[in-house]
């Protein structure tokens, strides 16, 4: 589904990204980690469009695709989906008026009726359940004044009406607390189906307590430094980045 | 100055025609009133940009055209259906063309008890008693040219009042129609007097059938009696090539609550003073103002808050979406006086620019002269923010549909406080036109 082979990008000037390559295919859920600073929501933002970075070398195929060629709306239109670790207060805007247009943006670009009023609405009130989110979130302007969980549950809730095949969160879990930290793990849980996938970008392992990936990898300097299973995540809480930093400190000048 | 000297001369000899047509009523106290504004008109002279309340906005543009003072009410063939498209439905719209009440044109229900809504010119002439204590109380054209042309002009416009009690179930819509080729100068003189414990929402808008360039030159005084509320909307959607010059002066007693919303959306040069002076104990003023410009439309507002009393309120929110060569003026003034301890007063004012090319000047104006209060002013210019468009550009929504969402957002914070619902709803697809249009039109 996602292939991204020797990623090089930079902000100003400044390498982050060093040559990243991953493999994502459908019904694969992988966790990205890593020391703050090491590239992971440049990553994240990157995938999703973002035009403050350059990619100097490498490339990203999504579907077959060159996704780096797509614009955002694009990307979104064809199934990816970003979970901001900070989503962006709109005043004025309601959320039920911004995630109604975006998804009709969405439906009209695969060919399907564009749903009204009433559809929407039901179809906003099964998916609210997911995430257990309060009603008066709707018609409130799109995280105006939210709490940074309300912020977050809104994100997820986001992506259970989009239904994206390729979603990536970054950073969902910071600020929760463990109720709510569940609560969203539940929810992406339920979203989680053989034929999308989902890649979770997280500083801290607790989020894979709830949400168990099926590969995680290490990235450290811009660079996935060491891959593995969900056994992976557990070693880092225990032994923390530097035990990976020196792993691959030794194997850089072994080669 | 010479220029404004040449331009007095001219409106000095149309007064002269307008006093031949007012037939023996020259001995009135009316035309005593009149007089004596022509006076002070002709000693003011129009303002240049010397002038502190006119730094930023240069009439000149008006002085370029002879505007022709309407003297008697024409119709100018205009037909129910004409009106109907500026309507929205309420029971009570007064018409007027070029300043000049229509009956004809108008729908008028029944009103509770000695409220009266109607044609200024009707209650002159059968010396309506409320006339004689209000009218011209409140505006004072002293330094105010063309509050000044206005009184000198004075001969029709709407006189609304609510007597003591009463609670007007539905809005009174005053719809202001130019019309006709002539290069007009259009004078409407609006009184508003509410009694005690009384309630009313009134409509003023400013829309164009005419096919020529035209001066609206206009002045509403607004009388708020103890206890009362008051919302005022007022709606400027002229030509492109009208000038409108307008002053809303309200007056507000003991525990009142006066709400002015003002948009500009269309015209070439546009001002609006807006003054409410807190004159009571306990009273809340809110202005909100909303001035959509585009091509090389100039919209001004000025807006002044006297803060005469102590443990009043005032909020204020005035917004400017500028695209184009645009101009944008704000200037805010709040007096807070000697006596007004506990006031409570807050003025924001925020642009947006669209274009490279568009600008604005802004002035917040503070004085200060009580010392337990609390006054808090903020100005803010900006484009629209890039964070907020990659948001919803990732979620699946256009670059464009964006942009949109996020300049009709910024405008419906004003249009949204319109209490008045079927105003609100064209108020929104008016906008939601305007910012379309925005994009292609550019002249």
């Amino acid at each position: 589904m996602l292939e991204i082979k020797n990623l090089h990008a930079s902000v100003n000037g400044n390498e982050i990204l060093n040559g990243i390559n991953l493999n994502v295919k459908a019904g694969e859920v992988h966790a990205i980690m890593g020391p703050n600073g090491s590239g992971k929501s440049t990553l994240a933002q990157l995938l999703a469009g973002r035009d403050t970075y350059s990619v100097s070398q490498g490339g990203v195929t999504y579907e077959g695709k060159d996704l780096l060629d797509m614009d955002p709306e694009e990307r979104a239109r064809e199934g990816l989906f970003l979970a901001f670790q900070y989503p962006v207060e709109i005043p004025g805007v309601s959320n039920t008026y911004f995630l109604k247009a975006a998804l009709n943006a969405i439906r009209k670009h695969k060919g399907l009726e564009e749903l009204d009023a009433v559809e929407f609405l039901q179809l906003v009130k099964q998916r609210m359940k997911l995430v257990d989110m309060d009603e008066t979130l709707l018609n409130r302007p799109v995280n105006e004044g939210f709490s940074g969980g309300e912020k977050k549950r809104n994100e997820i809730f986001h992506m259970a009406v989009l239904e994206p095949k390729l979603a990536i969160l970054d950073e969902t879990d910071s600020g929760l607390d463990i109720d709510a930290l569940r609560i969203v793990a539940d929810g992406v849980n339920k979203l989680r189906r053989r034929d999308n996938a989902i890649i979770v970008v997280t500083h801290y392992q607790r989020l894979l307590n709830y949400i168990v990936p099926d590969f995680v990898h290490v990235l450290v300097d811009g660079r996935i430094v060491k891959s593995g299973g969900k056994e992976l995540a557990l070693q880092l809480e225990e032994k923390g980045y530097d035990w990976v930093k020196d792993e691959a400190g030794k194997a850089a000048v072994q080669a | 100055m010479k220029y404004t000297t040449e331009k007095n001369s001219w409106y000095l000899s149309a007064f002269e025609k307008f006093e031949q047509s007012l037939n023996g009523e020259s001995a009135s106290r009316l035309h005593t009133l009149r007089r004596s504004a022509l006076e002070r008109f002709n000693s003011l002279g129009f303002p240049t940009t010397r002038h502190e309340e006119w730094r930023f906005t240069n009439i000149s543009p008006i002085l370029k055209t002879n505007f022709r003072p309407v003297l008697n009410p024409t119709a100018e063939g205009l037909s129910r259906k004409d009106v109907g498209q500026f309507a929205f439905g309420t029971r009570h719209l007064l018409v007027f063309v070029n300043g000049f009440f229509s009956g004809d044109l108008s729908t008028l229900d029944e009103l509770p008890g000695d409220a009266y809504c109607g044609s200024l010119a009707t209650a002159v002439k059968s010396d309506h008693p409320v006339l004689r204590q209000h009218l011209a109380q409140y505006a004072t054209y002293d330094d105010n040219a063309f509050s000044a042309l206005n009184t000198a002009f004075l001969r029709d416009g709407a006189f609304i009042y609510v007597p003591d009690g009463i609670v007007m179930d539905d809005s009174v819509h005053l719809l202001f129609i130019a019309a006709g080729k002539d290069h007009a100068l259009i004078s409407p003189r609006n009184l508003i007097v509410v009694g005690k414990n009384s309630q009313v929402s009134i409509v003023e808008s400013y829309v164009s059938l005419a096919t020529s360039s035209y001066l609206t030159n206009v002045l509403t005084e607004i009388v708020v009696g103890d206890h009362s509320v008051i919302e005022h909307d007022k709606l400027q959607n002229e030509r492109r090539d009208a000038f409108h010059i307008a002053s809303i002066h309200a007056l507000q007693g003991t525990q009142t609550n006066l709400i002015s919303n003002s948009i500009s959306i269309g015209g070439s040069l546009v001002r609006n003073n807006v003054t409410s002076v807190l004159d009571a104990e306990g009273s809340e003023c809110t202005l909100n103002g909303l001035a959509l410009a585009t091509g090389t439309q100039l919209i001004d507002n000025h807006t002044t808050i006297d803060h005469a009393k102590p443990r009043c309120v005032s909020h204020e929110l005035y917004k400017s979406i500028l695209d184009g060569k645009s101009r944008g003026v704000f200037n805010g003034k709040i007096f807070v006086r000697k006596d007004a301890q506990k006031t409570d007063a807050k003025q924001t004012n925020k642009t947006l620019l669209l274009s490279e090319d568009a600008t604005i000047d802004t002035k917040p104006q503070l004085e200060i002269f009580a010392d337990d209060v609390k006054c808090t002013h903020g100005a803010t210019v900006g484009q629209l923010d890039a964070e907020q468009i990659f948001y919803l550009r990732s979620r699946g929504i256009d670059d464009t549909t964006a942009r949109d969402i996020l300049t009709f957002a910024f405008a419906s914070d004003v249009v949204s406080r319109v209490h008045v619902d079927p105003l609100r709803e064209q108020l929104e697809a008016l906008v939601h036109s305007r910012l379309d249009q925005g994009r292609t039109l550019q002249d």
